[in-house]
């Protein structure tokens, strides 16, 4: 049985590149070093939500049709649109997101990526302020303080902290693993004994000590070696694994940065609780940063789409800028999908801006709030709108799915999901990274090659290609119209 | 095609042609002897200057870096774009242009060939992605290799020729073209927070000295026979007083040169000619490295000038730009990357007013005009970090012409004007100087074999520029020579007209150029290297290299070592 090895996982922004690939009957049958996520992915891609064939919408009903007709079509109305939207891109190859740029250039549209719901705010966050960043090798080497704010890597991205941070070997910091181990341990005891004093005196439970209620904290805190810290709004897996955990209260993040900004520039703070948390605790935290020898700050949505947005953000970076004059401190968003970041880098070097780029005066215009993909459906803007691996109907206001779904609809996706159920043209695509290979962009910017290990269904083309064909189409029609309006 | 550029003042000093009237034959993308005058396309170039295409050694165009310069600074966009043409794509600049701009505006300005001096190994593939997105000139890339931990080891090991076979396996794996050492030791160091402070502060847990890294890798590019030298970024640069550590530098490979041959280019010289304890007492140490440069025949350099503009300053020198962003208080990116090197940007204005970017303007021109042999020193701006490269024909200008450094003199800090060096210095350059320092003197200092120069099988890479060398005396009229290499009357590419009167005729792809290292036995992935590998980096080593793919115009260059 033919064994891939070194396949990159097209799931999440970790993008871990290790995974091995078992194929029989041009079929994958087993997934070796891959997380929950990325097993499901590889095994289960071919489901039943997938669409093999295009359909356009005739009489009110999608029916099928010929890729060269469903071509034609979105062609048609992409052409004839006079303020179109190009969205998605974050779950396809660099080198679709390339053609998609170019297509959106000639048909004088809106580009934006799944960014503007997700790490938009951390991107206009670093144009104002910056951002101390590095690559995840380098925490893996040297971090001795990781710290999760609004992030649960233990659910969202399985393999962060084992390959990249707390439980990776390192060059001049060792794994926190046998640590961990010891204290999974150590709390298995803890509970048998309570059980057995349960059993013993037959009375109430004994108190558990919860968080940071008792006496002194955390002892972990101030010891050698690696130190994590979750700082979230409930208390998540990857908390449970955490030296210390701040339960921060929600949408008080901003107010909790900020007093970790004034701390670690030894200022005192003249109230009890920040944000629902005891200053003195902070105080042991903050120290702990200004102590490390390299310190790297995770974030994930829980910062960017609590109140505040990229306000939070703003003082996320300073602290961490602030902290550098002190120590070594990196600051990372963990970025959701597999090649969001891809996105984001190619609009970025042939546009100059990140996401939602404004090709309709035929030059690139940025104005997020004003040019971002959902503000021009609030406002009822758009008159057509091409939606290229990504779901918004699922996940849009419902006003601007609403004025989404009004106008005419064409989806590129390997899947049929809510978007595409509404949709007038439906394009069938391989799945970038199983089916289709290509070049996808880790959360820390380095990139990395996608994979093609097993075959598309019959007739269905990579999303590249699919873009290529509509935007020679486009070209043609309109090349068409210029000559019908000089005979005129 | 066959392509006649007629009647044209053709400057070639590769060739020895100083500005001799005659034609020049284009036949299949390289130049010959003659074509059929009537089948021929003619151009008519009578009362202009032809020169070969221009070429830069040193400029931020592509990669990680650049594009994280791109995304920091939307200000930079909003000011200076260029819809889409039928022809053209759309872009904005303005000192970090998009892709697509960065190519027409070269060609615009006569260039044809472009070095992007700073590629971080690990993400390689960015660099030629966005390679591929840069129309009309060719590129080509040096990986850095100074801190790269494999390096380090080895050298600190002398383990010489281990370190040159790995050294060729990673210019040919990350289709590179050259060695890059930046602030050498530093970077490494920058990963706890620190820097060396010159060449013989150690490298924490390495046990090497920056001394040592320069020496090992320029005898490491020497077993190699590397067209270009090692491209230097010294340490302590942006530090008053660092004008030492850059003529030590140099006098530290001294006894490894070769039969008068270069053996290191020192780049963006003004960023390390300062002399002074502090900002304050800042003064130009351009006269001592002018000095030492033209009694030594070993080593090349470029300029590095500043203009005064608003600008984005991006090296892969971290510690220097977190000194820059806490000296300006703008806004900073920091960018490591596991066990090779670093990287800052820092948006940046220089201003007429400011002493000590009035004298940092003096010094760029100083070290160009002091240094006797234009063979040596090449025209930068060290693109974005002095300024934007589309600055190039007002430094022209300057060089050519006494007075155009006057008039912008008396614009400068008075201070920074009563000590310059310039009013004493009445050196102006001619043509043929000008096309050595941004031509032909950098084509022979990179090893360029079809570049540079107009000789029969060349590429047929030429820049036509309106100025009569006979009318028009540049020392006087600047303005004029100015405007005149600031749009090309005519840029050929590969034989095609790209350019004409600085509107772009044609979107052509430009190549990518790499060097493909052949060592004596063919290098293996080994054991070893496959554990240092998952113990060093977070990729696996399969997914490493650049793959030919990632190059939609692929130039290789095979070079044979002696390893």
């Amino acid at each position: 049985m033919p064994v891939v090895k070194a396949v990159t996982c097209p799931v999440c922004g970790s993008l871990c590149d290790d995974i091995e690939l078992t194929i029989e009957d041009k079929e994958i049958v087993k997934v070796k070093n891959g997380c929950a996520m990325c097993e499901s992915k590889f095994l289960n891609y071919n489901g039943k939500h997938r669409i093999r064939k295009p359909l356009i919408r005739k009489d009110g009903k999608l029916v099928k049709a010929t890729l060269k007709e469903a071509v034609r079509k979105t062609a048609e109305i992409l052409a004839e649109a006079n303020y179109p939207i190009l969205y998605g891109w974050s779950s396809t190859s660099c080198e679709a997101t390339r053609v998609g740029l170019e297509l959106a250039e000639e048909v004088g549209g809106v580009i934006d990526n799944t960014a503007v719901v997700c790490h938009g705010p951390s991107l206009l966050s670093v144009q104002e302020i910056g951002i101390s960043s590095c690559t995840l090798g380098q925490i893996r080497h040297r971090a001795d303080l990781v710290i999760y704010w609004g992030s649960d890597p233990w659910s969202a991205h399985p393999r962060h902290i084992e390959r990249y941070t707390t439980f990776s070997e390192g060059r001049f910091e060792r794994s926190e693993w046998r640590g961990y181990v010891a204290k999974i341990k150590a709390s298995i005891g803890r509970k048998k004994i309570e059980s057995v004093l349960r059993r013993l005196f037959l009375k109430k439970k004994p108190t558990v000590p919860s968080s940071y209620l008792e006496g002194r904290v955390c002892p972990t805190i101030s010891r050698e070696g690696r130190k994590l810290i979750v700082i979230d709004v409930r208390r998540t897996k990857s908390a449970e694994m955490a030296d210390y955990f701040i339960q921060v209260e929600p949408n008080k993040d901003y107010e909790l940065l900020q007093a970790f900004r004034a701390l670690i520039r030894d200022q005192e703070l003249d109230v009890d609780k920040v944000a629902g948390v005891p200053v003195e605790y902070l105080e042991e935290v903050s120290d702990a940063m200004v102590g490390c020898n390299f310190g790297a700050l995770f974030f994930g949505v829980g910062l960017t789409m609590s109140r505040g947005k990229l306000r939070n953000i703003d003082a996320a970076l300073s602290l961490v800028r602030d902290l550098n004059t002190r120590t070594k401190f990196i600051i990372m968003p963990m970025r959701g999908h597999f090649n969001v970041a891809g996105a984001n880098t190619v609009s970025t070097w042939q546009t100059g801006y990140p996401y939602a780029v404004d090709f309709s005066l035929g030059y690139p215009r940025y104005n997020p709030g004003e040019t971002s993909v959902v503000d021009v459906l609030m406002r009822k803007e758009s008159d057509a709108a091409l939606i290229v691996a990504s779901d918004p109907v699922a996940n849009f206001p419902r006003k601007a799915a609403e004025h989404l779904v009004e106008n005419p609809l064409v989806v590129v996706d390997p899947h049929m999901n809510a978007t595409a159920h509404m949709a007038d043209v439906v394009l069938p695509s391989a799945f970038v990274g199983i089916e289709a290979s290509g070049t996808a962009y880790r959360m820390d910017h380095v990139p990395l090659p996608l994979k093609r290990v097993a075959e598309p269904p019959r007739g269905v083309l990579p999303d590249e290609e699919i873009l290529r064909r509509i935007l020679s189409e486009v070209r043609k029609i309109k090349r068409k119209k210029q000559v019908a309006a000089e005979a005129q | 095609m066959e392509l006649l550029v007629k009647n044209g003042f053709v400057y070639d000093p590769l060739n020895g042609i100083d500005g001799e009237k005659m034609d020049i034959a284009v036949k299949d993308g390289k130049i010959v002897e003659k074509v059929n005058e009537r089948k021929a396309k003619k151009i008519d170039a009578s009362g202009m200057l032809v020169m070969p295409g221009g070429v830069d050694i040193h400029s931020h165009i592509a990669g990680s870096k650049v594009n994280s310069g791109r995304l920091l600074r939307p200000e930079d966009h909003f000011k200076d774009f260029e819809p889409k043409t039928p022809i053209t794509r759309s872009g904005v600049g303005y000192s970090v242009p998009s892709t697509f701009t960065t190519g027409y505006r070269y060609a615009r300005m006569g260039y044809t060939t472009v070095m992007d001096p700073a590629m971080a190994p690990l993400e390689a593939k960015h660099t030629h992605e966005e390679f591929n997105d840069i129309p009309i000139i060719d590129k080509a890339s040096y990986p850095l290799l100074g801190d790269w931990w494999f390096v380090l080891e080895y050298l600190r090991e002398g383990r010489i020729e281990e370190c040159a076979r790995y050294v060729a396996w990673m210019i040919t794996s990350t289709k590179g073209y050259a060695i890059k050492l930046v602030n050498p030791g530093g970077l490494e160091t920058w990963g706890f927070g620190h820097n060396v402070r010159g060449l013989d502060d150690q490298v924490p847990y390495f046990c090497i000295t920056p001394r040592e890294i320069i020496r090992g890798l320029c005898k490491v590019n020497k077993l190699l026979n590397l067209p270009h030298t090692i491209h230097v970024h010294t340490n302590n640069l942006g530090k008053p007083g660092n004008y030492v550590t850059a003529v030590e530098t140099m006098k530290c490979v001294e006894d490894l040169a070769l039969e008068n041959k270069p053996a290191i280019h020192i780049t963006h010289c003004q960023f390390c000619a300062f002399k002074g304890d502090d900002w304050r007492t800042l003064e130009s140490g351009s006269e001592d490295i002018a000095n030492y440069v033209n009694g030594h025949s070993h080593a090349t350099m470029d300029m590095g000038q500043v203009i005064f503009a608003d600008t984005t300053t991006m090296t892969a020198d971290g510690p220097f730009q977190f000194a820059l962003y806490e000296l300006s208080g703008n806004k900073w990116v920091n960018h490591d990357v596991e066990t090779e090197t670093s990287g800052g940007i820092v948006p940046f204005h220089y201003r007429r007013k400011s002493y000590v970017h009035a004298v940092q303007w003096s010094i760029g021109l100083e070290l160009a005009l002091l240094i006797r042999d234009p063979w040596k020193i090449f025209m930068t701006t060290d693109h974005p970090n002095g300024g934007p490269f589309i600055a190039y024909p007002k430094i022209i200008a300057w060089l050519m012409s006494r007075k155009a450094r006057g008039a912008t003199l008396k614009k400068v800090n008075p201070r920074a004007r009563s000590r310059s060096l310039l009013p004493s210095i009445d050196r102006e350059l001619g043509f043929c100087e000008i096309a050595i320092m941004t031509r032909a003197g950098q084509a022979k200092a990179l090893g360029l074999k079809d570049k540079g120069h107009l000789g029969i099988g060349a590429d047929a890479d030429i820049a036509i520029y309106n100025v009569n060398p006979e009318t028009t005396d540049p020392s006087r009229k600047y303005k004029s020579v100015r405007r005149a290499f600031k749009q090309a009357a005519n840029t050929i590419k590969d034989g095609k007209i790209v350019v004409n009167d600085g509107e772009i005729l044609k979107h052509v792809g430009g190549a990518t150029m790499w060097l493909d290292v052949q060592t004596l036995e063919p290098i293996k992935i080994t054991e070893e290297m496959k554990r240092k590998f998952k113990e060093y980096w977070t990729v696996e080593y399969e997914n490493y290299p650049v793959t030919e793919h990632y190059l939609e115009v692929s130039r290789p260059i095979t070079v044979k070592a002696d390893v």
